[in-house]
């Protein structure tokens, strides 16, 4: 099962909704649209749902890492809601959780960010 | 009963999920619950990833081998490849460490083969390539309670 990967906005913040299973082979690829729908919609924020995550594995926790650099750098936070017992599991192993702050749904993470959902 | 498998494949990162559904599919038959088979899925693929990375640096036409032998409820997973070899294992397996910064690695992978299985073993020599044996006893509680 590949990664299906749904990119919206609403306001300044990049809804990115994942689908399916995030390893290597994925994350090299959603990187590159992940970098390309921050610019292009000019985005501050980001929403990270994982509601739809199957699987995932230590190069997914890079690939959110790197995209979590980028956007606090810019001056803007990262959001991750939705998040399945097995890759909170992850999250927690590797200290995450310290830096991005973990909401119950995407209603909450954009409440969270200051947009009326 | 005593059951094994053995897996060959390119190294290619699009066989890191063909390599972690096979050995899912091989360990089903000792009826793990949902999260021992995702521990082995992930961690199958973390051996594998690094294999590719690290011993091959995604050098496609490498071969990338696994092993899975089954003995009552423990599972035995071999995962070698013939690459470049581990320089310092201290040193890779602490958390967050990583020897290739630039792919945004996040440095976790020995850390959750550690955490997931009982044991993780990994012999390496630079230029020969590496071999990491992880064990791990699946629990029985489940069937004894029928």
């Amino acid at each position: 099962m590949s990664l299906s990967v749904k990119l919206t906005t609403k306001e300044n913040v990049l809804l990115v909704r994942l689908s399916g299973e995030l390893d290597h082979h994925a994350a090299e690829n959603l990187k590159k649209e992940w970098q390309i729908a921050m610019r292009e919609k000019n985005a501050q924020h980001v929403i990270l749902n994982l509601e739809q995550l199957s699987f995932m594995d230590s190069s997914g926790l890079g690939v959110i890492l790197g995209r979590y650099k980028e956007v606090k750098q810019a001056g803007g936070e990262m959001v991750v809601c939705s998040i399945s017992p097995a890759v909170k599991r992850l999250f927690d192993m590797s200290g995450l959780f310290k830096i991005i702050r973990l909401e119950e749904s995407e209603q909450f993470a954009l409440l969270s960010l200051g947009v009326a959902s | 009963m005593r059951n094994t498998m053995n897996l060959e494949f390119a190294s290619l990162s699009a066989n890191e999920s063909f390599a972690r559904v096979t050995v899912a599919a091989f360990v089903s038959q000792l009826d793990p619950t949902m999260d021992e088979l995702t521990e082995i899925k992930t961690v199958v693929s973390e051996a594998v990833t690094n294999s590719i990375i690290h011993g091959y640096n995604n050098e496609p036409e490498q071969k990338i081998y696994i092993s899975c032998t089954l003995d009552d409820d423990v599972v035995e997973l071999v995962i070698r490849d013939y690459g470049v070899g581990i320089e310092n294992i201290d040193e890779a397996i602490q958390p967050l460490y990583t020897s290739k910064p630039e792919l945004e690695r996040s440095g976790m992978g020995f850390t959750i083969m550690e955490n997931f299985m009982d044991k993780v073993e990994i012999n390496s020599n630079t230029q020969e390539g590496t071999t990491v044996k992880l064990i791990k006893h699946f629990k029985k509680s489940k069937t004894l309670c029928n």
